[in-house]
């Protein structure tokens, strides 16, 4: 099944209905609804635990994906450099406690001197 | 330079919205644009061209429905599998949505102007929105709002521009760890997010274990079954993990009473 993908029409309208629709629609309907709801659900309820635990694992999907099947010059790297580079980079990151800027910088570096290494 | 007399509540709201622009100068802002950075690195990598990435950051403002949003696209999934993957990496604009306006408004806020700020909620100006707003009048509150989220979204369109058309251009290496941002600043920031919420911990690591198994079995629909599977097994766990330490909680309880009536040698 292939369906209706974002090259699936060969015409100028159809990616900007593609990003319309899967893009901005799929994400103002929630703040609209959000606004049009605002001071009823609680952040306590079970529903929304389950949807936010859903969220999570979706962008968990997202971030593995890019590490295991990136595509462009990333294809190109060494799948080992690409797993070893961001758990060096947590590892600093707990050991900073929690900073984010020296996570991303520990695996940045470890990344690029990594790839002048070669491996 | 002089207003009115009478419209003095027009000019000390754009007052309000030139001081909120100016907050835009901090470093949670400065982070969102490294994060930005990384995103037109990705866009120009996966073939989404120039205007399309630009608009995507003004349309959507999300980024990690941006990253899934382009990752559908790469994977060839049709328009609605895509919608609804993206919707669920969205859902969680509602609560905070929620959570968030009836700090920004006044009773004399128009509806339209709620609709109208509620598109530049994204993580960074509802963390902004949660802890500045309430220490400013009533009447301040949406205008600065509006002027540093407007800001932050305006600067982050030209940072996806500038990042998308510098990828070409960069030597291999800078743009390959261009790419690469995107993925560890979600990590990090989801992680330390999660700080008291072991559910979406879990949802975090069970969905990247998940990945490589929905990959073999359909590349299409790899994010959907991800965040489904994931999701739900960590939400179980979740609940499971809850009641054991609302039973921990009881007999702690029931120790320290017992401690306090002199039961425990102490």
């Amino acid at each position: 099944m292939s369906g209706l993908s974002f090259t699936a029409i060969d015409a100028w309208w159809w990616p900007w209905v593609f990003i319309l629709v899967a893009g901005w629609l799929a994400n103002d309907m929630w703040r609209f609804l959000g606004v049009a709801f605002s001071g009823r659900l609680t952040e306590a309820s079970p529903i929304f635990t389950y949807v936010k635990a859903v969220a999570t694992a979706l962008v968990a999907g997202v971030i593995a994906q890019l590490i295991l099947y990136p595509t462009g010059d990333l294809a190109a790297t060494s799948p080992w450099l690409r797993l070893a580079s961001p758990a060096i980079g947590f590892a600093a990151f707990r050991l900073a406690r929690q900073h984010i800027f020296v996570g991303v910088a520990a695996a940045e570096a470890a990344f690029v001197l990594g790839w002048w290494a070669g491996v | 330079m002089t207003l009115p007399a009478e419209f003095p509540s027009e000019r000390s709201s754009a007052r309000w919205f030139v001081a909120g622009m100016g907050a835009f100068f901090s470093l949670p802002a400065f982070i969102l644009m490294a994060a930005f950075t990384g995103f037109g690195g990705l866009a120009h990598a996966s073939g989404v061209t120039l205007a399309q990435s630009v608009a995507m950051s003004g349309l959507i403002w999300a980024l990690p429905s941006m990253v899934v949003l382009v990752g559908a696209i790469k994977a060839g999934t049709p328009l609605l599998a895509t919608a609804i993957a993206v919707s669920l990496s969205a859902v969680r604009l509602m609560p905070m949505t929620m959570a968030l306006i009836p700090i920004v408004r006044d009773e004399k806020t128009p509806k339209w102007l709620l609709y109208w700020i509620s598109h530049f909620i994204a993580v960074t100006a509802w963390v902004f929105g949660m802890t500045k707003l309430p220490d400013l009048p009533r009447r301040a509150r949406a205008p600065y709002f509006a002027g540093f989220c407007m800001t932050l979204t305006t600067v982050n369109m030209g940072v996806t521009a500038v990042s998308w058309l510098a990828s070409a251009a960069l030597p291999p290496v800078a743009a390959v760890a261009l790419v690469l941002l995107t993925p560890l600043y979600f990590i990090l920031s989801l992680w330390r997010a999660a700080e008291r919420a072991p559910t979406d911990r879990m949802a975090l690591v069970i969905g990247m274990a998940v990945t490589p198994v929905a990959h073999h079995l359909s590349p299409q629909f790899t994010l959907l079954a991800t965040g489904l599977v994931g999701g739900t097994t960590a939400f179980i766990l979740g609940r499971a993990l809850d009641r054991r330490r609302t039973a921990g909680a009881a007999t702690n309880a029931a120790a320290d009473l017992s401690a306090d009536l002199g039961g425990e040698g102490r």
